[in-house]
């Protein structure tokens, strides 16, 4: 073990921060271009020469004040004991907005280093930037690297090694002469600090610094508070109040931001040749994507795409699966008869364990292309248009366009989705978005809709199943206005978000966020799903008599029996259809694993399982209007458990999971009921 | 005049910003400070404005947008 560095990678949202620290720790972080991806402080290690490197992924913020929530936690994490050196990742492309948190974090007092990120596409614009005056202006090394071809990685490291005694710090030359001579100030900080504000604030910085070392004699960067207090940053006035009236006599955050901006200029004027001259793309693009009429049918349109692909190509490569899990399942029982198994044995092998998980990794090619699908829009930079398109009706939901994110990622997985509503500032508005986003139809009810629709519905089977996303949207739009009428507190919903230069997404992003969602979705077969069809198939072959091979005898079915009345109603009065309810909130995939139990078959999802089960369903009067009452109460029904579990941690307390619960079922409830009831008497 | 009342692709200079204080510093954090040349990108009927600030692109809605008044110029 060499000695240990800790170093705090941070910088704007979108300056390729979280791909850098991926490139050195090779950890599978999840990387979107759209603000917020990390949330919680990240943390990976790794050995550079002599050190053990310990790398702490910060969230993205564009300044260092106390005013949001990834603000305070980046900044007190800088400012304690866990950072010895701060890596300051900087957009090239938008070095001026950058440069504003550099300022910030020179200004803190810690070895600070630059890496200097996306060169390409300052290149690419016909841009320059001087590397040799950047340095010379700001004190600080400033290192060229390329987060996604991994180019300056080694050099970014030495860097930072060798500047983490903050003793070596790099000279600073300034052209200042003019402003050095004209100033009645006392001191001379041009050589001492990059950030050096106008005589005014420099009188009082001194003023309040005298104070402080009078008053707090053990303070460290007396400077920095200097500067907060005459910013009045609630936590540092609260922690060194000072009774300084001549000199506090109003905020000068205002003040001072404008000077670093003044200063900022200044550098972006002497280092950036060919400022911004060529056309952009992004804006050309966005010219359709974001244009008020073209905007909206544009992102129908993209969406459309996506369910169009997930449904089309997913199913062809779902037939060759399942092909493969009747073999499996065949051969598996075949050989155990030919060995004299024991016959509860080889049913639990193949109806249990075969029957379920096979049952469900069939639908892997579904579940791969709606997540690259996702993840192609996420990291293309489209997402935060989604937000702006999306805002004017959500708007009327009393949400901004920003809470469209979450909702959209929902789509995919809730899980993942509940966590983004982190990224809205409003308590009130994380919890309205939390409740409404499992409303949006996750990939783990497409195997749902692929099954039935494609059992009940043939040639319009992808109209029925893409009419669930549009349900799903529906109901969460409307649940959203309902709370919101009913709750009216004053909530900020005004826009405000970045919307990032449009990329081409990255093979290796994407890769890594496709190889991860389908891990989640394996893994979720051989435990949850693994688990559920275990306990189904016992439930279903066992008895108050012990081993049973009628069904009709099972604990399952005593269970359902006693629940059917209430799903009457709903046309969904079949006890084996509320024991796979029941059972889907384990996870919504075990609805159909659950049926191949259930009905005793081998795979439900393949073309044969599926003619099988719809005679069987047939015999028992399920028919078409059925199918599509089970697949909209699967829509809205209680969300999964991982979903539960995630709204408690989230919005802090079981209340609020038993909350979401409870809605989400009446909701389902009523809903499902009028579709059958005005079905019933149309059909 | 209000920033959404701009015409897209003009550009315009920050007069006034009367926002809650805390919308109001993250807005300055980003560059929209008084005198800032701020163009306007895009716009929707219901008030959301798309707008380059500093080469930066964000889109806000229509209560920041009603409350930064901006005059012609740069």
């Amino acid at each position: 073990m060499g000695k240990e560095l800790r170093v705090g990678f941070i910088g704007n949202p979108n300056c390729g921060k979280t791909t850098l620290f991926n490139a050195y720790t090779g950890a599978n972080l999840k990387v979107a271009n759209w603000p917020g991806v990390t949330v919680e402080k990240v943390e990976g290690s790794f050995r550079y020469k002599d050190y053990q490197m310990k790398l702490i992924d910060l969230p993205g913020t564009y300044s260092l004040t106390s005013y949001t929530m990834e603000e305070k936690v980046a900044r007190q994490c800088i400012f304690s004991d866990d950072v010895d050196v701060v890596v300051d990742v900087v957009d090239a492309s938008a070095l001026e907005r950058n440069l504003y948190l550099t300022l910030q974090l020179i200004e803190l007092g810690k070895p600070v280093v630059m890496a200097l990120n996306m060169m390409d596409i300052v290149e690419k614009r016909g841009m320059e930037i001087d590397l040799h005056r950047l340095p010379e202006m700001l004190g600080i090394p400033v290192i060229p690297v390329s987060a996604r071809k991994k180019k300056g990685l080694d050099i970014l490291m030495h860097a930072v090694v060798h500047h983490k005694d903050f003793s070596e710090k790099a000279p600073l030359i300034h052209h200042h002469d003019k402003a050095e001579k004209e100033s009645t100030h006392l001191h001379d900080h041009h050589k001492d600090f990059a950030m050096v504000y106008s005589d005014e604030i420099e009188d009082k910085i001194d003023l309040i610094k005298n104070a402080l070392k009078k008053k707090y004699p053990d303070i460290t960067k007396s400077r920095w508070h200097a500067i907060k207090i005459l910013e009045e940053d609630q936590e540092i006035c609260a922690r060194y109040p000072l009774d300084l009236p001549q000199v506090l006599d109003k905020s000068y955050e205002s003040r001072i931001i404008n000077e670093k901006y003044d200063f900022i200029e200044e550098i972006i004027g002497e280092v950036l040749v060919n400022k911004d001259e060529r056309a952009q793309s992004t804006d050309k693009i966005d010219r359709i994507l974001t244009h008020r009429i073209w905007g909206f049918p544009a992102f129908l349109g993209i969406m459309a795409i996506v369910f169009f692909l997930t449904f089309t190509i997913g199913d062809w490569l779902k037939d060759y699966l399942s092909m493969g899990i009747d073999w499996l399942s065949s051969s598996v029982g075949s050989l155990l008869e030919s060995a004299h198994v024991s016959v509860p044995v080889i049913s639990l092998l193949t109806d249990g364990i075969i029957a379920g998980v096979g049952g469900i990794l069939t639908f892997l090619p579904n579940i791969f292309i709606l997540f690259l699908a996702l993840g192609i829009l996420e990291d293309s930079g489209y997402m935060s248009r989604a937000a702006y398109v999306m805002d004017g009706i959500m708007g009327k939901l009393g949400l901004s366009g920003r809470a469209f994110i979450p909702m959209l990622l929902g789509f995919g997985c809730t899980v993942p989705a509940i966590m983004a509503s982190r990224t809205l500032e409003n308590r009130q508005d994380r919890l309205r978005t939390m409740m409404v986003t499992p409303f949006m139809s996750c990939s783990a009810r497409l195997p749902i809709y692929v099954l039935f629709s494609q059992m009940f519905f043939e040639d319009h089977a992808m109209i029925a199943a893409y009419s669930m996303y549009v349900l799903g949207l529906l109901v969460a739009i409307v649940a959203a206005f309902l709370v919101h009428v009913f709750n009216r507190k004053n909530s900020d919903y005004s826009l405000l978000i970045e919307l990032p230069e449009y990329k081409a997404p990255s093979a290796h992003t994407i890769w890594i966020y496709v190889y991860e969602k389908v891990k989640d979705y394996l893994t979720k077969a051989g435990t949850t799903i693994f688990v559920a069809s275990i306990i189904m198939w016992f439930i279903l072959n066992f008895g108050v008599h012990g081993y049973t091979t009628e069904i009709s005898d099972s604990f399952g079915s005593m269970i359902g029996r006693f629940i059917v009345p209430v799903f009457e109603p709903l046309g969904l009065g079949y006890w084996q259809i509320v024991v796979a309810l029941i059972a889907g909130i384990s996870a919504k995939e075990v609805v159909v694993s659950s049926c191949s139990v259930l009905f005793g078959m081998g795979n439900v999802t393949s073309p044969t399982g599926m003619t099988t089960l719809m005679g069987v369903l047939g015999g028992m009067g399920f028919g078409a209007l059925n199918a599509y009452c089970l697949m909209v109460f699967c829509l809205l029904y209680i969300p999964c458990v991982a979903t539960l579990a995630t709204i408690k941690r989230e919005a802090g307390g079981w209340k609020w999971a038993g909350y979401a619960a409870l809605f989400q079922l009446v909701v389902a409830w009523v809903i499902t009921f009028l579709i059958y009831q005005v079905g019933s008497l149309v059909i | 005049m209000k920033l959404t009342e701009g015409e897209i692709l003009q550009t315009y200079v920050v007069d006034q910003v009367e926002l809650p204080i805390q919308t109001e510093r993250r807005l300055e954090a980003l560059g929209l400070t008084l005198g800032s040349s701020v163009t306007v990108m895009n716009k929707k009927k219901h008030g959301a404005v798309i707008i380059k600030i500093r080469g930066t692109r964000f889109a806000v809605g229509k209560y920041i947008g009603d409350h930064i008044q901006v005059r012609k110029g740069a």
